[in-house]
């Protein structure tokens, strides 16, 4: 076996530019075959558009991609019939019905007329949507359309499953589900590709992150790598009395042996630790003290916090440097995306 | 009734299901995947069915798109007839004779507009993402859903016959006339459609797209021998009806249907759709694969 063979993307020097944004700058990527591979980034750091090239749906201005071997080029019909793309939008005809457009789907795919109809009912009976399977896809909730977006990536079971924000703008029990069929995907040997704005959800799927911004890879790893690098978490700390502030700052960098950075909130204050185990001991310091705390979490970094720490600032969000323009309604919903990023991080 | 619900509101009307256990949803797909059948590449032939299948499919959920293909004609034509029918010739039944392979034309060319506008859409809502994805003829997506709006067409047409054998149209030629004339009328459509589908995917806006079209097909339709023998215009205005492919069209079905038609007639429909095939229709695909 090659290098080649091991790899199912392969990118060098990657450039789209639309009009004077480069969305991607440069971007280096080695993808290794079978798991999960997480492409990690706030809005507008060109994640969407170089899944887009690596779909073939998008042209190079720059660089090379390889995915599964083949070019995305020169041999775009090779990759096209191995991986299959979930957008970030959902990219079904919403007047037809869920069966209908998987029918399609397998249709055009190859399938016989009896073999796509056996194929959409099996199909929407594992992403538990047979109840569902003859509305129409535009009276589907969230949750729903997500599954059915991602059964549609595998009426033929792909190779190399390309997952733009596959949990973006759902509930918790969605997400958890889109995670529960990422998982299932893996173990059924199909490597997935995704991207997320979370760092948990990278975290929680992904073998290998990069972390992407302004069009470029800031950082390349594993997710242990990346967070020794950040510095493993945060204790977050909200006090009842702001007056006790400079006490509770004093006794907790004196026991965690790390500065505090204190937060715009008046009554919280928060530490980078790296290490969870001095962390009980910081706190009830604070209790022994009688300074009163209301609240506390110990957590993983936020995205904000990774950015910080791999960049000197915080992630940028900045929706103008996003693929083409967008329309109204995907502009909604990423302004949406945005929000939900914000509170999440937050 | 689900057509209308908007998916905001059928969210607080119909709660999900309570969803089936992580290990169950991991073994039924499991099951899927498992088939890893990878079905030969479909021949063009059958993606272009395909395709147009879901235009009918569309018709099917949304049946009130049909409201402008069959309204439309039908007050065309009564007002028409019956406005200027009498002023223009003898009396509304005379006019009715040469206005209404006129009127078939022009309905059906404004219905082609709104392959253009179904072309937009998609490519506004990422469908045409997914379609562009596969390992199809590339054409398929596009002449498959222009196949599907040529029943629409059909539907059209056959309406606004019935329309006129219903007030008194009696044409010479015969039920074989009228379906020649209906099948130069389609060909001719198909290939106009070509036109609009650049609009479609060159324009951001359903609206520009339909604005645009309009602005198109207007002069086209009215700069013709539709309504009124141009013998009575202004020479520089019957120049331009003489080089109109419209005015072939009118010239063609008025002659099949009334059993009038010269090969010189029919020549002048073909040639225009060999140079709306040849000339619009690589440049569609153009673009359409530009990425």
């Amino acid at each position: 076996m090659t290098l080649g063979d091991q790899l199912a993307v392969e990118v060098s020097g990657l450039v789209k530019t639309f009009g004077k944004t480069r969305a991607v700058d440069g971007v280096d990527l080695m993808v290794p075959a079978g798991g999960v591979y997480g492409v990690l980034g706030p809005n507008g750091a060109g994640k969407t558009t170089t899944i887009r090239v690596l779909a073939t749906l998008l042209a190079p201005d720059g660089g090379t991609a390889r995915v599964l071997g083949h070019d995305v080029v020169r041999e775009a019909d090779a990759v096209r019939s191995r991986v299959s793309l979930t957008g970030q939008f959902a990219s079904l005809d919403e007047d037809l019905s869920g069966t209908e457009n998987l029918i399609l789907l397998a249709r055009l795919q190859g399938y016989g007329r009896s073999d796509a109809k056996k194929r959409a009912a099996d199909l929407l009976g594992a992403f538990d949507l047979t109840e569902a399977a003859g509305r129409q896809v535009k009276t589907y909730s969230g949750g729903m359309r997500r599954r059915i977006d991602i059964a549609a990536s595998i009426v033929v079971t792909p190779d190399l499953l390309f997952l733009d924000e596959p949990t973006t703008g759902l509930d918790p029990r969605s997400r958890s589900q889109v995670w529960d069929i990422v998982r299932a995907l893996v173990a059924g040997g199909t490597t997935v590709l995704l991207t997320t704005q979370y760092l948990d959800e990278a975290d929680q799927l992904a073998d290998r992150i990069a972390v992407i911004e302004h069009g470029k890879v800031i950082a390349e790893g594993t997710s242990g790598e990346l967070k020794a690098k950040v510095g493993g978490g945060a204790l977050h700390v909200r006090l009842r009395d702001a007056a006790q502030r400079p006490e509770a700052a004093r006794l907790l960098t004196a026991a965690l042996g790390v500065p505090v950075t204190l937060e715009s909130d008046p009554v919280a204050l928060s530490v980078a630790v790296s290490d969870a185990e001095p962390v009980p001991a910081g706190l009830a310091e604070l209790t022994r003290a009688g300074v009163r705390v209301s609240e506390f979490a110990l957590g993983q970094p936020s995205l904000d916090e990774v950015f910080f720490a791999l960049t000197g600032h915080p992630a940028g969000d900045d929706d103008a440097a996003d693929d083409q323009p967008l329309t109204g309604k995907s502009k909604r919903e990423a302004k949406k995306a945005a929000k939900k990023a914000k509170e999440h991080a937050a | 009734m689900t057509t209308t619900t908007t998916p905001a509101a059928s969210d607080l009307l119909k709660p999900e299901p309570a969803p089936v256990p992580a290990d169950l949803v991991g073994e039924r797909l499991s099951a899927v995947l498992a088939s890893r059948t990878r079905p030969p590449k479909p021949s063009a032939l059958s993606a272009c069915g395909t395709f147009g299948w879901r235009a009918l499919l569309k018709i099917k959920h949304v049946p009130e798109q049909l409201f402008d293909v069959t309204a439309f004609p039908v007050m065309m034509t009564l007002m028409f007839t019956y406005l200027f029918g009498g002023a223009l010739a003898d009396s509304p039944k005379d006019y009715l004779q040469f206005f209404l392979p006129g009127t078939l034309v022009s309905t059906i060319a404004m219905i082609t507009m709104y392959t253009g506008l179904g072309l937009n859409n998609d490519i506004k809502k990422g469908v045409f993402d997914r379609i562009k994805a596969l390992p199809v003829w590339r054409p398929a997506a596009l002449v498959g859903m222009m196949l599907g709006d040529v029943v629409r067409y059909s539907g059209a047409g056959l309406l606004v016959i019935a329309l006129g054998l219903a007030l008194g149209f009696r044409p010479d030629g015969g039920a074989i006339g009228v379906v020649l004339a209906m099948l130069v009328l389609l060909l001719f459509s198909f290939s106009l459609a070509w036109v609009w589908n650049i609009f479609g995917m060159v324009l951001r806006t359903p609206e520009s797209v339909l604005g645009v079209s309009m602005m198109v097909l207007f002069p086209l339709t009215f700069g013709s021998n539709i309504y009124v023998d141009p013998s009575t215009m202004p020479g520089w205005l019957q120049a331009f009806v003489d080089v109109n492919p419209i005015s072939h069209v009118v010239t063609a079905v008025r002659g099949l249907m009334h059993d009038t038609v010269t090969a010189g007639q029919l020549g002048w429909v073909f040639l225009w759709c060999a140079i709306l095939n040849v000339i619009f229709a690589p440049i569609t695909m153009r673009l359409y694969n530009r990425r």
